[in-house]
């Protein structure tokens, strides 16, 4: 029976990335996921692992980059900010096929912005964030439980496909306490990454892990090969759906805002409203065929985010055959709750 | 009748760890002659089969395709903090960088400090050449006063763009810096003392005593605008006062020397 | 009396003449030859050659490991 704790998001995310296996962690202090690198640097070295505060979020980032060339189950965390400074390390990795997990605890932006709640990284976050074509996988958790299996995912996610694994969580998620299953995922396989990690060539070819190709048509294998693995990538597609069926309209939101946005929903449901929601697990891939699905039923459609409207874009490309989506965006900078949401869905619904 | 017997015996070959591949560095570049030294140095320590080169950005890029070496391209300065994963998530290999000085001492400034100060048991090999090679001869933090580049047309000056920096002594000041030498490949005699100082270097690794730096004073003949035999002299003449030779920590015999 | 030799790998020379500086018998030249990269090589003359002492200075020297260094020992045997 595994235990149930009352955690922080952050605590999850910690408990989540050790039960995965996770050895190696490098992070720089910022808010609002400070509790990530401090509870990581009392519980790594108990399980035999390498905490490292590094000098910078770009140091990190690049330790991370080092440890996942010896195919170990490594991550960093930040937020925001910090994120921006490991976009060049992370195109690196993703165009180098290393595996590694990332997690950004979203804090109000732009600039220094507040260390508040926000959305406001979802184009970074789903579209690759740095330098050149490439894409992280992202994962989007709305609890404290879901940080903890998330994390789990991710590291199989990134050893599966040999890509950076991005979790978008905020300050909310980050923030917030919750109890917490903490089921243990069976062990890691100790040859995942035997046929390509670095560790000497002893009687065997030496194996390079790089990025550069200067040949001519070489670059472009290259890119043609991670596009074909970001094809593979689309099985992982994940959204939770929420009395869509007879919806007319249905409420597409993500993360803490996601499941505000479910309380609305239910308010409203229980007001005789037909309303429904999708809610993505994965941002990317993007879950726009259940939308496509939904839209080709005649359904209307609301973005609810916590930001100036990012989501929304993908939203309305997935049902751009159909229909259109309305956007509520609550600025951030403050605190939403579920009552900001009812006056918008109402009108979407006329 | 006299018989001569003529027993010959070979001295010097190329070291197997170099790829029998001509490299691409230009007549007279000493990024040849140091990527040979630490070739030569990791055969004679039976240390390949257990080794992580961590590649940097600049001419040096394709070290991985000169030393037959299991290899991470690093992004352009962050070598350290790349060779720290590394060597923290395998700490029974050997770890070293191999970084030119617009890598190390301009864009990669912060990581080489804090990856000395946590004493990170790693090897830098660090190529002193005074100029950003691959992109055609601009400025780095160790243009010496007066030298021309593509981006200090006039010469630097120290009012305008400040003094080379010492990165061997800088370093040595880190509490986490076990050894920490300054190195020429100008001369048969000092060239064996740069193989010297580089096999020191993965001992101390070896011991675990902490990081080993090993600046090597190097010529680039191209981004000089001179010939290699005038580069060369150049390297003797201003380069190695302004860079003074020596060991400036060694806690493995506890020398706190001066330059020799 | 020993009798040394060199061999150059002229494919890989670049004509940088680092090693006719550290020759200390100077027996090293620049020829008039051209590699396929267009390099002009080096080369000893044969009866330069049989001035070689096997130091291998010019190999300590040379960038782009050019040079394989002989060294022979003449015993004379009745």
């Amino acid at each position: 029976m595994s235990e149930i704790r009352l955690l922080t998001g952050n605590e999850a995310v910690v408990r989540g990335a050790l039960a995965a296996g996770c050895r190696c962690y490098f992070g720089y202090p910022i808010t609002p996921q400070n509790a990530i690198p401090e509870l990581m640097s009392q519980l790594l070295p108990e399980v035999g692992g390498q905490f490292v505060q590094a000098e910078s979020e770009v140091a990190s980032a690049n330790m991370l980059l080092g440890a996942a060339a010896t195919g170990t189950r490594a991550m960093t965390s930040s937020s925001s900010p910090g994120i921006s400074l490991k976009q060049e390390a992370i195109s690196y990795m993703a165009a180098s096929h290393l595996p590694g997990v990332i997690v950004n605890m979203n804090r109000g932006g732009p600039g220094l912005g507040d260390i508040g709640s926000s959305q406001g990284d979802y184009f970074q976050a789903t579209r690759g964030g740095g330098h050149g074509d490439y894409r992280t996988l992202v994962l989007a958790p709305a609890s404290c439980q879901e940080a903890y299996d998330m994390m789990i995912q991710a590291f199989d996610l990134a050893f599966k496909y040999r890509n950076p694994v991005l979790l978008l969580g905020d300050a909310i998620v980050g923030q917030m306490k919750e109890p917490v299953k903490m089921w243990q995922p069976a062990p890691v396989n100790p040859a995942e990454a035997a046929d390509w990690r670095l560790e000497g060539a002893d009687g065997r070819e030496s194996r390079v892990i790089m990025s550069l190709y200067l040949a001519e048509g070489a670059l472009a294998g290259q890119n043609r090969c991670l596009m074909a693995k970001y094809e593979r990538m689309k099985t992982e597609v994940a959204a939770e759906t929420y009395a869509v069926e007879d919806a007319e309209l249905i409420v597409v939101a993500y993360g803490s805002i996601g499941r505000i946005a479910k309380s609305s929903v239910r308010k409203l449901r229980e007001q005789g409203h037909r309303v429904g929601l999708v809610r993505p697990l994965t941002l990317y891939p993007y879950p726009d065929k259940v939308l496509e699905n939904l839209a080709a039923q005649g359904k209307k459609f609301i973005t609810i985010e916590h930001n100036t409207g990012q989501m929304v874009e993908d939203v309305r490309l997935a049902v751009r055959h159909h229909t259109d989506s309305a956007f509520f965006g609550y600025m951030p900078g403050n605190m939403p709750a579920s009552d900001d949401f009812m006056e918008p869905i109402l009108k979407a619904l006329e | 009748m006299s018989v001569t017997h003529v027993n010959e015996e070979l001295v010097f070959e190329a070291p197997k760890l170099m790829t029998t591949k001509a490299t691409h560095y230009c007549p007279g570049c000493h990024h040849g002659t140091a990527h040979r030294l630490v070739a030569e140095v990791l055969e004679e320590m039976n240390l390949p089969k257990e080794t992580i080169c961590i590649g940097s950005i600049g001419c040096s890029v394709f070290i991985y395709n000169y030393l037959e070496l299991d290899t991470v391209e690093a992004p352009h300065g962050r070598a350290p903090a790349v060779a720290t994963g590394v060597k923290r998530s395998r700490p029974d290999r050997i770890v070293f960088t191999y970084q030119g000085d617009g890598d190390l001492a301009s864009i990669g400034l912060a990581e080489i400090m804090h990856a000395a100060n946590r004493g990170e048991r790693i090897t830098i090999i660090f190529i002193n050449n005074t100029v950003y090679g691959m992109t055609g001869g601009q400025m780095a933090p160790t243009t010496l006063i007066g030298q021309k580049t593509t981006t200090s047309p006039g010469g630097r000056t120290l009012e305008n763009e400040g003094a080379p920096m010492k990165m061997a002594e800088i370093i040595a000041t880190l509490g986490g810096c076990a050894y920490s030498a300054r190195v020429a490949l100008d001369t048969v005699p000092n060239i064996r003392k740069a193989k010297k100082a580089i096999r020191h270097a993965f001992e101390i690794q070896q011991q675990e005593l902490g990081l080993s730096f090993v600046e090597i004073l190097a010529t680039c003949p191209t981004n000089w605008r001179m010939d290699a035999v005038t580069a060369n002299k150049r390297l003797t003449e201003e380069m190695i006062p302004a860079f003074p030779l020596g060991v400036f920590v060694d806690a493995s015999s506890e020398i706190k020397e001066g330059a020799q | 009396m020993i009798m040394s030799r060199v061999v150059f790998l002229e494919e890989r020379c670049k004509g940088c003449l680092l090693c006719t500086l550290a020759c200390p018998k100077k027996i090293i030249e620049q020829s008039s030859r051209f590699n396929r990269h267009g390099y002009k090589v080096v080369e000893v003359s044969d009866e330069n050659m049989s001035k070689c002492i096997g130091c291998a200075f010019c190999a300590t020297v040379c960038p782009d490991c050019v040079i394989t260094v002989y060294r022979s020992k003449k015993t004379e045997k009745e």
